[in-house]
């Protein structure tokens, strides 16, 4: 689950990290009255969408009066924001921060997440900040330092210095370094984050060491323990089908390919939209039903596909092991009649109960496609929507 | 022959009371030696209880003592999960299996930190199989887990995989065409876990009934390409090699917690081009997993 840049910021601050002052908004008037509050002479007008990449697209800016403020609020809320992330139609901004200017004498990376190969939590530092960190490992991997910090110990003030010199910090602001990556990592572990990146860290001409911004993944296995966190999530920014098929117990993911699947388990489900790109087309969607294929899910999964108004073929990919394929089959049937299913359909069933559930499909009345295999079942929803 | 269970092994069902619990153990005692070989449960509520003529201990040192099993099978619920699979790792038993999907991620990392710290004490090392996983099977002689045991036939082929379906998928497959399997083995799809494929690839390397081996992996981590690499100078048997996600988006979850790209280096393409690289039979169409591999015997 991610979070807006704002709502990260606070979760810094609560754990101690330095923060710019800043307030939230959703009015141009709220934010002119924002930075009325903040006082000073500059401010920073940013659109909070969870996609990286905002600068870029234009969605922050610097305003050096009220009445910039006032036009750069107007301009960027309600724009349809285009990032790298968001892909081409870009992402609405509801969501305003305005903030303090800051002096900034220098931008570094910092940003903690869990490592697989070592089953630690990575901490990782860089001189280059500001900037896109997958383009400084490219290009200068050397760049980057890095720490594993086992979790029954935490982060040391070893690794901590060790962090803080290796990313060039200013000399006279080390401490407050090592002081802010010692906060990250209590922040990281007690929120269950998967990902807290501060990009940039700045100095200040004070020596102030402050996070200019906060990207913030988390863990959705742990969110039954993190109420904060939760109440944090904004479903504006998610995929509305996305949120609605989660709401069923159903794993869907929206794709570009007009062949909607429908798989129970990850890995077949991948391994089918694998097999549809290989036998010449595109899947439109990941989706997973789980264990317990009933009627009611998949009438909903079917919905859902057939919201998309590029799917032109549904393939349904079901291994029956503790679920019947009888059971699938009346629910295919079922769902097929509920939604009153005008896209040619393909099924392909193995397991238990396999050749009673094909049955069922046949004498269902309904123009079902019968496969054997994975490979079958694509050749043939492949031809079907040609 | 077969890797790391077989009809002689006995187990304790961790959460053998609950839903899930109670249905699979009652599928897994219907299978093959199963009646023999599940010999006891854990639930401190229920202690002196029994389920199945299974008798329920409070806890597994307990267990293990009174039985002799050295093998757990969990389907506590995530919450209190990790904690039920340190419980077997301090009762020192061989290898935990945890079901349990949605685990949280902090809870697995500090566990795995745990297990190698006793480790490193000089305690006795237990192998976590799972979590987020169907379990392991030997066929005809027994079945720890939730997959079906009537499309597994007893031979000499090593199948493992992260996902559970596509391990079921590649069962089918090798069964179909006159192929038997040694063991078949899921280590889950979350991505801190215990066994990983390098640890399932070095137990079928050994097995002297293990002729060959179906590899399945999917996008996300380091696990296959690290496997990949051990198999090359190691591995004495053939094998034949699926990477599930080639149209995975990157940084999207599919499903499993594991199953995400965030670097270069897990895609599907990137994993399948270090397996064939390593002398793995590479595939991208995972309907013909097993006709590859009888091509090998």
């Amino acid at each position: 689950m991610k979070i807006h840049e704002y709502q990260g910021k606070q979760i810094l601050k609560k754990f101690g990290v330095t923060v710019p002052r800043g307030i939230h908004c959703t009015t141009v008037e709220d934010a002119v009255k924002a930075a009325e509050t903040l006082g000073g002479k500059v401010w920073v007008v940013k659109a909070q969408i969870h996609a990286g990449g905002r600068g870029k697209g234009g969605g922050v800016k610097v305003a050096t009066s009220l009445e910039k403020v006032r036009e750069y609020a107007g301009q960027i809320l309600g724009m349809q924001l285009i990032t790298h992330q968001t892909g081409p139609e870009g992402q609405k901004v509801r969501h305003l921060l305005i903030e303090e200017g800051a002096d900034i004498k220098h931008e570094y990376y910092v940003a903690a997440l869990t490592d697989r190969a070592t089953q630690s939590v990575a901490i990782m530092a860089s001189y280059e900040g500001g900037m896109d960190i997958e383009e400084v490992a490219h290009k200068t991997p050397e760049k980057i330092v890095k720490v594993f910090v086992n979790p029954l110990v935490g982060l040391t003030d070893e690794q901590a210095l060790t962090l803080a010199k290796g990313m060039g910090m200013l000399e006279s602001s080390i401490p407050q370094c090592v002081d802010t990556l010692k906060k990250l990592y209590t922040c990281y572990m007690e929120t269950d984050a998967s990902l807290a990146e501060i990009n940039p860290l700045i100095h200040e001409g004070d020596g102030t060491v402050k996070a200019l911004d906060a990207k913030f993944n988390f863990d959705s296995n742990a969110l039954y323990r993190q109420e904060e966190i939760v109440a944090m999530r904004d479903l504006d920014e998610e995929d509305p089908d996305e949120v609605e098929a989660s709401q069923f117990d159903l794993a869907y993911i929206s794709l570009d390919g007009n062949i909607g699947c429908l798989v129970n388990g990850a890995g077949l489900a991948m391994a089918t939209m694998d097999t549809i790109k290989l036998f010449g087309a595109e899947p439109a969607n990941f989706l997973d039903v789980g264990g317990g294929a009933t009627t009611e899910k998949v009438t909903e999964a079917f919905k859902i596909m057939l919201k998309n108004p590029k799917v032109k073929g549904i393939l349904v990919n079901i291994f029956g092991g503790i679920m019947k394929c009888d059971t699938i089959a009346e629910g295919v049937v079922a769902a097929a009649k509920l939604t009153h299913l005008s896209v040619p359909l393909v099924v392909r069933m193995k397991g238990t109960n396999e050749d009673l559930g094909k049955k069922i499909l046949k004498d269902s009345g309904l123009p079902i496609i019968s496969a054997d295999s994975m490979a079958e079942a694509a050749t043939k929803i492949v031809a079907a929507v040609k | 022959m077969s890797i790391f269970i077989n009809k002689n092994t006995r187990i304790i069902t961790q959460g053998i009371t609950g839903k899930t619990g109670q249905f699979h153990t009652e599928k897994c005692q219907e299978y093959a030696n199963g009646k023999e070989c599940f010999v006891a449960g854990v639930n401190p509520k229920k202690a002196g209880e029994s389920i199945f003529n299974i008798p329920i201990y409070a806890s597994v040192k307990e267990a293990a003592a009174e039985t002799g099993a050295t093998v757990s099978v969990i389907y506590v619920p995530p919450p209190g999960a990790a904690a039920a699979i340190w419980e077997a790792v301090e009762a020192d038993l061989d290898l935990a299996i945890c079901i349990t999907e949605g685990i949280p991620v902090r809870d697995m990392l500090i566990l795995r930190n745990k297990m190698k710290e006793k480790e490193a004490k000089g305690g006795k090392k237990t192998l976590l199989l799972g979590p987020n996983c169907p379990g392991l099977i030997t066929p005809d002689e027994v079945k720890i887990g939730i997959m079906p045991g009537h499309i597994h036939r007893k031979g000499r082929i090593g199948v493992v995989s992260r996902s559970g379906t596509l391990t079921y998928e590649a069962v089918g497959q090798l069964t179909e065409i006159g192929l038997g399997q040694s063991s078949a083995v899921g280590i889950g799809g979350d991505p801190i876990n215990g066994l990983k494929h390098i640890d399932v690839m070095k137990a079928f390397n050994d097995d002297p009934d293990t002729d060959a081996v179906i590899m399945i992996g999917e996008i996300g981590g380091p696990d296959e390409a690290e496997a990949a690499m051990w198999c090359k100078a190691n591995m004495k048997k053939p094998i034949v090699g699926f990477i599930a996600g080639v149209t995975a988006p990157a940084g999207k979850r599919m499903g499993h917690a594991g199953a995400l790209i965030s670097g270069g280096a897990d895609t599907a393409d990137a994993k399948l081009a270090i397996m064939e690289e390593c002398g793995f039979t590479v595939t991208r169409n995972p309907s013909e997993m097993a006709k590859l591999l009888k091509a090998l015997l």
